[in-house]
């Protein structure tokens, strides 16, 4: 049998001599791996403890060429050996196990394996393993003998940081594929790229919430049509970004929007646009009042509500837990969610396009669906009876009104006091149900906004976006706003910044609208999301982000926001989740199916939205303005 | 170089631990990486082999022995347990290992015990038969070179 190929392929003999580190518990099989790798002529060093061999990897960097390790050792999982290797030492590690599950293998990989091998191994697979080691090399930018460039950021730079995980942070992660590289170990570094783009490790881009803002900025105004990647990079003038970043970064969004758009078109949008100006509202977790929500969301409270889509239980539930109002009902991963937001189905309904604002995270992003209910969350925390909403039962702060599309039109401008709330309740909510999800950010009070409830017409835009805390609170009239951003058939509405929540009405600028909710931070709301429904024109991309989500837990969605349209369409309010990134992701819910747990978060999203209004201060559109004040006033 | 009788004897019981069964081709690669440099080496990793693996059946023994079982720490050992096998080639224990876990995966106490008794007594034979085998070996002198007889 062919025992070894002895290819010297460079001066020096390589790969005679390479050196190896090989890790295994399993005596047999180390002795096993130790015959074979000598006798492909390499120099092998062997130890059956993963502490020791890192020990020994530590003690001098250069003096192993590669590491094969394996998977299942007693004192350190492998992956762990794999990850520390390769942070710290930057050498190329092989996995070697019995088990070949694809799972473990992708696991393997993902790591930072360059390879993983199945015992029992054969001496052939073995003879190939010094291709590793050149290969990381090889596009080091430094000549293989000087390598002195072992060090980390040059071997770093051989593997495109092709990892491509995106991080569960919300980071999104640059999906690079080396060509053929083998994944390198992950690299954290942000934003930074390497000399040679094509063919190194490119540290991964977290996608912080200033770049994304400033990325939605640059796609607001080249026009979503229009956002090319090298554009937009341009106008974001953030160093060390590429465009790869960027276009990976777009088409995530895009893929946001377009889930945005399709839950905007819903018919029930809950514009929840609870905007609890303060963060107190938004503060949905700790809104007692969730409690209330309870209350409202289902039990009882709600009549038949109308909105279907959430159960009020399921609604409670969310609203209950703090946790809950994070978004994590929300289906959408938390990653953010970009799609397009057609609008198709807006335009015309101005109603209701509300879109439920899921308000992720902790609060309970009180969307009201225009219900005031929401804003006043506090009030209604003690559930008082904050019962503007018409039916809202209110009882919870959290309540979240789903918004119901007719809702919408109805009043939802109410300005009426309470009106707002109860206004939009009364036909937004739910139908007169409040039991709807009604999101009820406590904190929205302010801007329960209004979600959109303009309804007709410009309005329709709910963008109630329950940004996630931040904006809620000031924007109360942002919310409206946002409420208006869900309209689609308003214009566009994008938001890309908090303060533009108000803005969508305009005809936007964004037909294709990328809502961004720009939530600020200051709502707490975790991921309050506010999601615009429909807002956008056909194609608006309703993009939240700004928000300064990093609050928002896993997007919620608040789905109570379903608004009904008088259409009578059970349009279930898309959850629309603000997730970590604060992306607000809206989740398209099938009718009827509200969210249950969304509710929490809609009812944040609310808030958020109405926080946004009110601190905005501005009614978006003055009709927003109406209902996010009176909302908040009403409460 | 004659034709040992034990020799040919020795080819016969190599020939027939892999026609029934208990030995793979991994069996053949030690064998293979088996020189003058390393003259016993396949003896060597076999007996290493029973070693750690009499301490690993002894550790699914007492697993065995509480209820209810801790399937993944069962799973732990066979995997082990499983890799060393494959490593010396025996086909045999290899695949009763593989079936035992699977039956720890799925939580089926019953099987994983059925199973454990027919791996023991797989592995027990196995073990006698490379005994043998071995033995033989060290009486028939290196296969290759008959310049330095044993």
């Amino acid at each position: 049998m062919t025992v070894e190929r002895v290819i010297s392929e460079t001066k020096d003999q390589f790969p005679i001599g390479m050196r190896v580190l090989a890790v295994d518990d399993d005596p047999t099989c180390l002795l096993l791996l130790d015959t074979l790798l000598r006798r492909c002529q390499y120099n092998v060093t062997t130890t059956s403890q993963a502490i020791t061999a890192l020990k020994l990897l530590r003690g001098n960097k250069n003096k192993f060429d590669l590491v094969i390790s394996d998977v299942h050792m007693p004192d350190m999982d492998g992956f762990k050996l794999l990850e520390l290797v390769g942070l710290e030492m930057d050498l190329p590690v092989i996995m070697l196990s019995a088990n070949g599950d694809t799972k473990l293998v992708m696991k393997g990989i993902t790591h930072g394996a360059c390879d993983y091998l199945l015992k029992p191994v054969r001496i052939e697979e073995l003879q190939n393993i010094w291709q590793h080691v050149v290969r990381r090399k090889k596009f080091d930018q430094n000549d293989w003998y000087n390598s002195g460039s072992q060090d980390k950021p040059h071997m770093g730079s051989g593997e495109a940081a092709g990892i491509g995980k995106v991080d569960q942070n919300g980071k999104l992660n640059k999906k690079r594929k080396d060509q053929n590289e083998d994944e390198d170990e992950e690299c954290d570094e942000n934003g930074h790229d390497n000399e040679d783009p094509s063919t190194q490790k490119k540290p991964r881009v977290v996608w912080s919430v200033e770049l994304h803002r400033k990325f939605v900025a640059a796609v607001n105004q080249l026009g979503i049509d229009k956002a090319v990647p090298k554009k937009i990079l341009e106008l974001m003038n953030v160093e060390k970004l590429t465009r790869e970043n960027v276009a990976s970064h777009l088409q995530k969004f895009r893929l946001y929007l377009k889930r945005i758009s399709y839950v905007a078109n819903q018919q029930a949008h809950m514009v929840a646009a609870l905007g609890s100006a303060d963060s107190t509202y938004l503060r949905m977790g700790s809104l007692n009042g969730l409690g209330d929500f309870h209350r409202l969301a289902g039990s009882d409270q709600l009549p038949n509500a109308g909105f279907r889509s959430f159960p009020p239980s399921g609604v409670l539930g969310r609203l209950n837990t703090p946790a809950g109002l994070g978004i994590h009902g929300l289906p959408s991963p938390g990653m953010i969610q970009l799609s397009h937001v057609q609008n198709s189905g807006n335009a015309g309904n101005d109603q209701s396009k509300l879109q439920s604002f899921v308000i992720p995270g902790n609060h309970n992003a009180n969307i009201l669906l225009g219900m005031p209910m929401s804003l006043e969350l506090d009030q209604l925390q003690n559930n008082k009876g904050v019962r503007h909403i018409g039916e809202l039962p209110t009882a919870d702060n959290t309540t979240v009104f789903p918004v119901s599309g007719s809702l919408i039109d109805a009043r939802v401008a109410g300005c009426s006091n309470n009106p707002l709330l109860g206004v939009t309740s009364n036909s937004l909510m739910l139908e007169g149900s409040s039991h709807q999800a009604i999101l009820h950010a406590t904190n929205l009070r302010d801007s329960v906004s209004t979600m959109v409830f303009q309804n007709g017409n410009t309005l329709s835009d709910f963008n109630c976006i329950a940004p996630a805390s931040n904006q809620l609170r000031d924007s109360k009239s942002n919310l409206q706003g946002q409420a208006s951003l869900i309209s689609c058939n308003a214009g566009p509405i994008i938001r890309s910044d908090p303060q533009e929540w108000n803005a969508p009405r305009k005809d936007a600028p964004y037909q294709s609208n990328i809502m961004c909710c720009s939530i600020n931070s200051s709502i707490p709301v975790n991921g309050a999301m506010v999601q615009l429904g429909q807002c956008l024109d056909q194609n608006n991309p309703v993009f939240h982000r700004n928000m300064d989500l990093d609050s928002i837990g896993p997007p919620n969605f608040v789905d109570p926001l379903s608004i009904k349209h008088n259409k009578g369409e059970s349009s279930a309010m898309e959850p629309l989740v603000i997730d970590k990134e604060g992306y607000l992701i809206v989740q398209q819910r099938p009718q009827g199916s509200y969210i249950p747990d969304n509710i929490g978060p809609l009812g944040d999203l609310a808030s958020a939205i109405m926080k946004q209004d009110q601190d905005k201060g501005k009614p978006a559109d003055g009709d927003f303005g109406c209902n996010a004040y009176s909302l908040r006033n009403c409460i | 170089m004659e034709r040992n009788p034990m020799r040919r004897q020795l080819a016969v019981m190599r020939q027939s631990l892999f026609d029934q069964g208990y030995l793979d081709e991994q069996f053949v690669q030690l064998e293979e990486l088996q020189d003058d440099a390393n003259p016993n080496f396949v003896e060597e990793v076999v007996t290493l082999y029973y070693r750690d693996s009499a301490r690993l059946i002894l550790n699914v023994e007492q697993a065995l022995e509480r209820k209810p079982f801790d399937f993944n720490k069962l799973d732990g050992y066979m995997h082990q347990f499983k890799g060393s096998s494959s490593s010396i080639g025996a086909k045999k224990v290899k695949a009763e290992s593989t079936l035992f876990r699977e039956y720890c995966k799925s939580g089926n106490g019953e099987g994983c015990m059925r199973t454990f008794q027919q791996l023991k007594k797989e592995y027990a034979t196995l073990r006698k038969k490379l005994e043998a085998y071995f033995q033989l070996a060290r009486q028939a002198g290196p296969m290759e070179t008959a310049c330095h007889p044993k």
